[in-house]
């Protein structure tokens, strides 16, 4: 029984003594890769221009990588350490940047751009409907015996145009 | 009286007149955008005769190191020595090189106060740059390029690169890479001390 006791008694002893060694070891190891690269993805290498830092292979890279891991360990949130990278490295690490300054202006220019080619081209196929249109009452006035147009003479067929237009005015 | 004719007449399918200039003055403005960062990659890093006066700065130290009894160093400060600013990194393999020649170098200039070497630590992570600066016993003050200001001001293109700079705070001379040996950083400091 004796024996026993002292058998419980040392595996206990080695259970604390396991236990303490993984508490020793949390910290950065209970971090995932998945967890410090849901925000290395968030930024950019200032070293190897626009590569994302968790595709990053580069000794710089790999560093800020632990880094992110062990400010996550220590308890930083995702937005701390977001701040922590600005302040330290300047708002060109960020894969968006802060809608502020002359960043303000990859926000503002491409919508711009975008709806200023959408409505040129909504001219441009109207203007091309209308042209066609015009084609399609020339040629039916060409076949018409009683077109004022059947002389094919410019001046002629502008005052047809004209007059028509002010008939759809009365 | 004018005539009618189908040219001055015909309705005009143009775009409106305050369409044609917005599209031409944004445009224009990042023309101008691309322009000057184009202008501004092409310039390269500061060269020998600039006047550092324009780019002043305040760098917090690494904790350990201080300069005249502050946390933090600036240009303005150092008018009338000549500084030696080294940009570096720990993850800068060419840096390693350097290490141990530009602290020997420090060591001799030290006790006459005369000159003052500064180590700027490029993105860099604090962790490794402690080491760094452990491992190389570096013992001139030494700090971290807070928001990348400094390496901006100097246009830097990489690291490790050092500028020398004259009692008024001109850049006198620039070195690209690594010192090859610690004579090559005494010959241009001797050279600025004897100006």
């Amino acid at each position: 029984m004796k024996k026993l006791n002292i058998s419980i008694l040392v595996v206990i002893i080695l259970s604390l003594f396991s236990v303490a060694t993984v508490a020793a070891q949390g910290g950065t190891d209970e971090i995932s890769d998945d967890e410090v690269n849901a925000i290395a993805s968030q930024l950019f290498c200032p070293v190897c221009e626009n590569t994302p830092l968790d595709v990053c292979e580069t000794q710089a890279c790999k560093q800020w990588r632990e880094l992110i891991r062990l400010k996550l360990s220590e308890g930083s949130t995702e937005a701390e350490i977001r701040e922590y990278f600005v302040a330290n490295y300047g708002a060109r690490v960020l894969s968006e940047p802060p809608p502020e300054g002359f960043s303000l202006l990859v926000y503002f220019v491409p919508p711009v751009i975008i709806l200023a080619g959408i409505f040129i081209l909504f001219r441009a196929f109207k203007q091309w409907q209308g042209n066609d249109e015009d084609e399609a009452d020339d040629s039916t006035a060409e076949a018409s015996p009683t077109s004022t147009s059947e002389t094919n003479d410019p001046k002629d067929d502008y005052l047809a145009r004209f007059e028509e237009e002010l008939r759809k005015k009365d | 009286m004018t005539e009618n004719t189908p040219e001055n007449t015909a309705p005009n399918r143009g775009m409106p007149l305050w369409v044609q200039i917005t599209v031409w003055t944004v445009l224009v403005a990042l023309l101008v955008v691309v322009f000057m960062g184009l202008q501004r990659a092409k310039e390269g890093n500061v060269q020998a005769g600039a006047e550092t006066g324009e780019f002043d700065f305040t760098m917090p130290l690494f904790e350990g190191y201080e300069y005249e009894g502050a946390q933090e160093i600036s240009l303005t400060q150092l008018r009338g020595k000549v500084v030696v600013l080294n940009f570096w990194a720990s993850w800068c393999v060419t840096c390693k090189d350097e290490a141990i020649e530009l602290e020997e170098a420090w060591r001799l200039y030290q006790p006459e106060g005369e000159v003052v070497f500064i180590g700027v630590d490029y993105v860099d992570t604090e962790p490794e740059a402690r080491d760094y600066l452990e491992t190389y016993d570096i013992t001139y003050p030494n700090g971290p390029d807070m928001g990348t200001q400094i390496s901006q001001a100097f246009r830097i293109q990489g690291v490790p690169e050092t500028y020398f700079l004259d009692r008024d705070g001109v850049v006198q001379h620039v070195q690209l890479g690594p010192f090859r040996s610690t004579e090559q950083i005494l010959n241009i400091v001797n050279s600025l001390l004897a100006e």
